[in-house]
């Protein structure tokens, strides 16, 4: 055995470690506040341990005749997908442009439209999910609208921020030819934005892949339907497939988007 | 050509024109000498109204300048600009960024869909030829060099048809080699087009080289009118005061300095 030392700086200060110990305190205290709150037990977890390792057993094996009944579903949520990812895009690009400090008409307009993007981002796709399927009914629809209002919030937010980004010369030089604002906007903005903007909307329809897989769940279309009804009937087995085949379509999803994003990024250069 | 008034312009406390009165007569190269922070930009940007004058007149070709959205795109579409930093816009076409030059008089909603009457691409052409850059027309601007990218500046210039073209610095940001070929690509077009220039330049020698009368501005003020065989030593010490004290020469050209306002702040110490 060798001989140690303690490397601690004191901390500056005449009180020395009290103030630590204080915070320290303070956090242990907070941890144990929320464990009571959320009911966070090990004694629970590990009591439970043989009915988690019974509901696995029931899973197992996959039904993979399951397989062709998830065929139509996956498709519709890949379908799902790609219009909540088109219908976010458009609503995002004229929220976008306002929402951009370099180009916005005004602070006033500026804030508002922060706000909207805020409050559209703010809402969990699920919760977006139940409301449209109380205003449109049942189906895959609402599904869409839920990915294109919560989309169009985060792509309109990042959408303004690269134009944040953007070098002013080129703008103020199409200003002084007398060229129009929206010629300023293709001619000028766009050509400036445009690949990491590409780059944003595949990462988009990466997650609004991940999140039409649940919105089934209330309704709202796609495979997380089959996922629930599986799950209400006892078909263990059944859901297993789905969550098989979830996983295959979020990894598929990921790889895809990652890969292209790459290749945009190496075009740029 | 272009008639100035009384034209002061304040940010805040700071005023970066005092009152300035310019008369230039119709295909004149005119050269606004002084240093860095003299106001000269800001005279530039107060004519085609990329900054609004607190004070003062302007008239170009007997039409008042004012800030009506109709009359302002009537100004600048006879009033081109080039800039110290080309500001091409880097990912288009050298052609396409010609293009837009064209952009103020043709019809929108076509330019919009990257639809241009053939006149405007045929119009586009003949600057690029002008500037010797046809070879690289299909190019991304990007990929050019700093006196290239100037040269497509000076082409997107010619593009509009002006009757004015303003050059902020044009070779602030370029060698002396390449400096001497964009003014003097600027310069022939010019004569040959009988376009009024005002170059702004901060190059001593190269406001004798170019310029046919030479107008000195220093802190804010008219310091000097006249031919550029008139600059004297005094005329000189006078555009650029603490010329002596730098211990510099005459003809030294002062850095280029990518951040005017920092050099706004060094006049204010001075003054």
């Amino acid at each position: 055995m060798g001989s140690y030392t303690l490397l601690v700086a004191r901390p500056p200060g005449n009180l020395g470690w009290w103030p630590r110990a204080g915070i320290a305190a303070g956090l242990l205290a907070l941890l144990w506040w929320a464990a009571q709150g959320s009911q966070v037990s090990f004694g629970e977890l590990a009591k439970g341990l043989p009915w988690i390792a019974d509901f696995l057993s029931r899973m197992f094996p996959p039904n993979l005749a399951f397989l062709d009944k998830l065929v139509r579903p996956a498709i519709e949520t890949i379908q799902i997908a790609i219009w909540g990812t088109l219908l976010a895009v458009i609503l995002a690009l004229p929220l976008c442009f306002l929402a951009a400090r370099n180009l916005t008409p005004g602070p006033v307009v500026y804030h508002a439209t922060r706000q909207v993007l805020n409050v559209t981002r703010g809402i969990n796709e699920i919760i977006l999910a139940l409301v449209f399927v109380a205003a449109v009914g049942l189906g895959p629809f609402p599904g869409v609208l839920a990915l294109a209002v919560h989309g169009a919030g985060m792509l309109g937010k990042f959408f303004a921020e690269s134009i944040e980004e953007i070098d002013s010369g080129p703008i103020e030089a199409l200003r002084s030819t007398g060229a129009g604002p929206i010629q300023i906007i293709i001619f000028g903005v766009l050509p400036q934005v445009v690949t990491a903007w590409i780059a944003v909307v595949l990462y988009r329809f990466e997650t609004n892949l991940r999140q039409a897989t649940v919105l089934g769940m209330v309704g709202a279309g796609g495979i997380g339907f089959e996922l629930v009804g599986s799950m209400k009937l006892f078909q263990y087995q059944d859901t297993a497939t789905c969550i098989l085949v979830i996983i295959a379509m979020v990894m598929a999803a990921d790889y895809m988007s990652t890969w292209l994003r790459a290749r945009i990024q190496q075009g740029n250069r | 050509m272009i008639r100035i008034r009384g034209l002061a312009k304040h940010y805040g406390a700071f005023e970066a024109l005092k009152g300035i009165d310019i008369d230039v007569a119709p295909g004149e190269f005119l050269v606004v000498l002084g240093p860095s922070g003299a106001g000269k930009s800001t005279l530039l940007r107060c004519i085609n109204r990329l900054t609004t004058p607190t004070r003062g007149e302007i008239h170009i070709d007997g039409q008042p300048a004012s800030d009506g959205a109709a009359s302002l795109r009537r100004l600048r579409c006879s009033v081109a600009m080039i800039f110290q930093h080309y500001n091409v816009v880097p990912r288009l076409s050298v052609e396409k960024n010609v293009l837009t030059g064209r952009l103020g008089a043709m019809p929108s909603l076509l330019s919009w869909l990257q639809v241009f009457p053939r006149a405007d691409v045929a119009i586009a052409r003949e600057c690029l030829r002008r500037v010797e850059l046809e070879d690289k027309a299909k190019r991304r601007t990007d990929t050019l060099s700093g006196g290239q990218k100037q040269r497509v500046g000076i082409a997107r210039a010619l593009a509009q048809q002006p009757k004015v073209i303003l050059a902020d610095e044009p070779v602030a940001s370029l060698d002396p080699k390449t400096s001497r070929t964009v003014l003097t690509y600027l310069k022939q077009a010019s004569r040959e087009l009988g376009i009024t220039v005002v170059c702004n330049l901060h190059q001593i020698d190269y406001a004798r080289e170019f310029g046919e009368r030479v107008i000195g501005v220093s802190a804010g003020r008219v310091v000097f009118e006249g031919a550029p065989d008139k600059l004297s030593d005094d005329v000189l010490h006078r555009i650029y005061p603490g010329l002596e004290e730098a211990g510099s020469t005459a003809a030294a050209p002062q850095p280029a300095e990518p951040h005017p306002p920092l050099m706004r702040d060094l006049v204010l110490k001075e003054a």
